[in-house]
């Protein structure tokens, strides 16, 4: 017997389907509204997106988002590579490292904020684009770590059995064997990774340094200066983007095994 | 099989633990000790002030011009209005989240993986820009409110800048929080289970009572969680849609370290916040303990 015989669920989940997208649409098709004024549509236009590609703090703070996502995220792919790895086997303290590592996961990313900006301040570490590296690789480390595990918790020991029966060294069966296997999970966790710190917006709110803006920190000052069609441009692309990168990390994750 | 030595082991795990213990649970401790000292000096801490717990009184009572302790419900308001909001959209989403999660886990393989995807990519997609997107459907001189406005016989309503305009974009922000542990629930339920119950008399809002929702009882709590804290400590979603008029917690943490500039009190604030949600926490683990004993 199949659940459809709970009534209206497949209408209520239609509703909330509509619920999660109507916004955003509304969004994407704003962006592309030729008036001026962000809520009366004229007619289509690219006239906000060609602004936004000519605009130099816009194009200043996408540059900063992007070499804070690729440096974040690519530190926090290794580290939680190394990480998954170690983890493969059941040892004494095993439990409470998968604490420490998910614990960004659960942490209000406010706390975390306001704390990492008390103790930057209180070493004298420059606030800016090092101390944003430093604080989004700290907690892209468990979206990175989550992909990488379950793929590694899919491979079979037998294959790097067989290689170590054909006298391959621990080093070349990593290499040869492991990585291969395991690279559609990397690839997964470090697109993941990237997204969380592209779209970050409170951590890099509260470690920007003057001149430092990223992406979405320019989004909300430039919304709580008024609502303007540059902003649905920015969104929209932003959006998109993102979109695109976790649709990808999906299919590289059902990569066959 | 591969041999792992406790050295090798080691030398792969500490620099990830030691990355998140040092710029994260470094911070934390810190933050717990200056929230008990002053405010003062260029970086905003006094650090030769005697601690004392005097942020934390600040959060109740007032000192008066003459030195007495009056009552300030300021920021218990605040506090309370947190907890309520989190709640309610903690319900929201249990309300919207179980039929979603129920109807997923009775698709096919290819549907259930299609709409998992389509339910996850909100999640990933930035929540600024998905609360700024409720900013441009509710505001004034939209079509939505126009449209509200012509129907309401209340006379114009303001849609915008107020608790309804936050629990929508708090229950859409965090809505795949509740979903996805519970479908991690449904896709593992014997269907069959129901039939028993239908065979032996039940109604179907009884078998949902009785054999549905204990067997729901982890993914809702994990559901409950995942809502309730993010909730807790929301910043983006009042500051954009509450509109400076509906505060929470969040945003008076950030004015103590923006316009305030009182950093101590605003790390008592997030002490506060942390101790709620580990509060909460430990009563949903114990409540859960007691469901499945």
């Amino acid at each position: 017997m199949s659940p459809k015989r709970f009534p209206f669920t497949r209408e209520i989940s239609l509703a909330v389907l509509a619920y999660l997208y109507v916004p955003v649409i509304v969004l994407i098709a704003y962006s592309f509204n030729a008036n001026r004024t962000a809520t009366v549509w004229t007619h289509a236009s690219l006239d906000w997106y060609g602004r936004i590609l000519i605009n130099p703090s816009i194009r200043a703070a996408a540059w900063n988002s992007l070499v804070l996502a690729v440096c974040a995220a690519t530190a926090a792919t290794i580290l939680a590579l190394m990480a998954a790895l170690a983890m493969r086997r059941a040892f004494l303290g095993r439990g409470a490292s998968e604490t420490v590592l998910n614990a960004p996961l659960i942490l209000p990313e406010i706390v975390v904020a306001v704390a990492t900006l008390l103790l930057f301040v209180s070493v004298g570490v420059q606030l800016g684009l090092g101390a944003m590296i430093a604080a989004h690789t700290a907690f892209c480390i468990p979206f990175a770590y989550l992909p990488i595990r379950a793929r590694l918790e899919g491979i079979s020991a037998s294959y790097e059995e067989a290689a170590f029966d054909l006298y391959a060294n621990r080093f070349r069966t990593f290499r040869r064997v492991t990585m291969p296997l395991l690279w559609p999970g990397v690839m997964a966790g470090f697109t993941l990774a990237f997204v969380t710190s592209l779209d970050d917006f409170l951590t890099s709110f509260f470690l920007a340094g003057p001149g430092t803006t990223t992406l979405p920190v320019y989004i909300f000052s430039a919304i709580r200066a008024g609502i303007t069609p540059e902003i649905n441009a920015i969104s929209a692309v932003m959006l998109i983007v993102s979109v695109l990168l976790v649709s990808l990390s999906f299919f590289l994750g059902r990569l066959r095994r | 099989m591969t041999h792992q030595s406790t050295l090798r082991r080691s030398l792969l795990l500490a620099p990830s633990l030691a990355v998140i213990l040092v710029l994260i649970g470094l911070p934390l401790c810190l933050m717990g000790w200056i929230s008990f000292l002053q405010k003062g000096g260029s970086a905003g801490v006094d650090w030769n002030s005697a601690p004392s717990a005097a942020n934390y009184v600040r959060l109740v009572w007032e000192e008066d011009f003459d030195g007495t302790m009056i009552l300030n419900t300021s920021y218990l308001v605040i506090f309370l209005r947190s907890v309520a909001q989190a709640a309610v959209t903690m319900l929201l989403s249990l309300l919207l989240g179980l039929p979603v999660a129920l109807w997923i886990a009775s698709l096919s393989r290819t549907g259930r993986d299609i709409m998992l995807l389509l339910i996850t990519i909100p999640f990933w997609t930035n929540l600024l820009v998905r609360n700024y997107a409720w900013l441009i459907i509710l505001r004034e001189d939209g079509w939505v409110a126009q449209a509200v406005n012509a129907l309401s016989p209340f006379g114009p309503v303001q849609l915008l800048y107020n608790d309804v305009a936050v629990a929508i974009g708090l229950t859409y922000s965090f809505l795949p929080f509740m979903i996805l542990p519970l479908y991690t629930v449904f896709e593992k339920f014997h269907w069959r289970l129901l039939d028993a119950a239908h065979d032996l008399g039940a109604t179907r809002a009884r078998a949902l009572r009785r054999v549905v929702l204990p067997i729901a009882t982890p993914g809702i709590v994990a559901g409950c969680l995942l809502v309730f804290i993010p909730c807790l400590g929301a910043f983006v979603t009042p500051a954009l849609l509450g509109g400076g008029k509906t505060l929470m917690l969040g945003n008076i943490i950030q004015m103590q370290f923006g316009a305030s500039r009182n950093w101590p009190f605003g790390a008592a604030l997030s002490v506060v916040l942390l101790a709620v949600m580990l509060i909460v926490m430990t009563g949903m683990a114990l409540w859960r303990n007691r469901r499945t004993a």
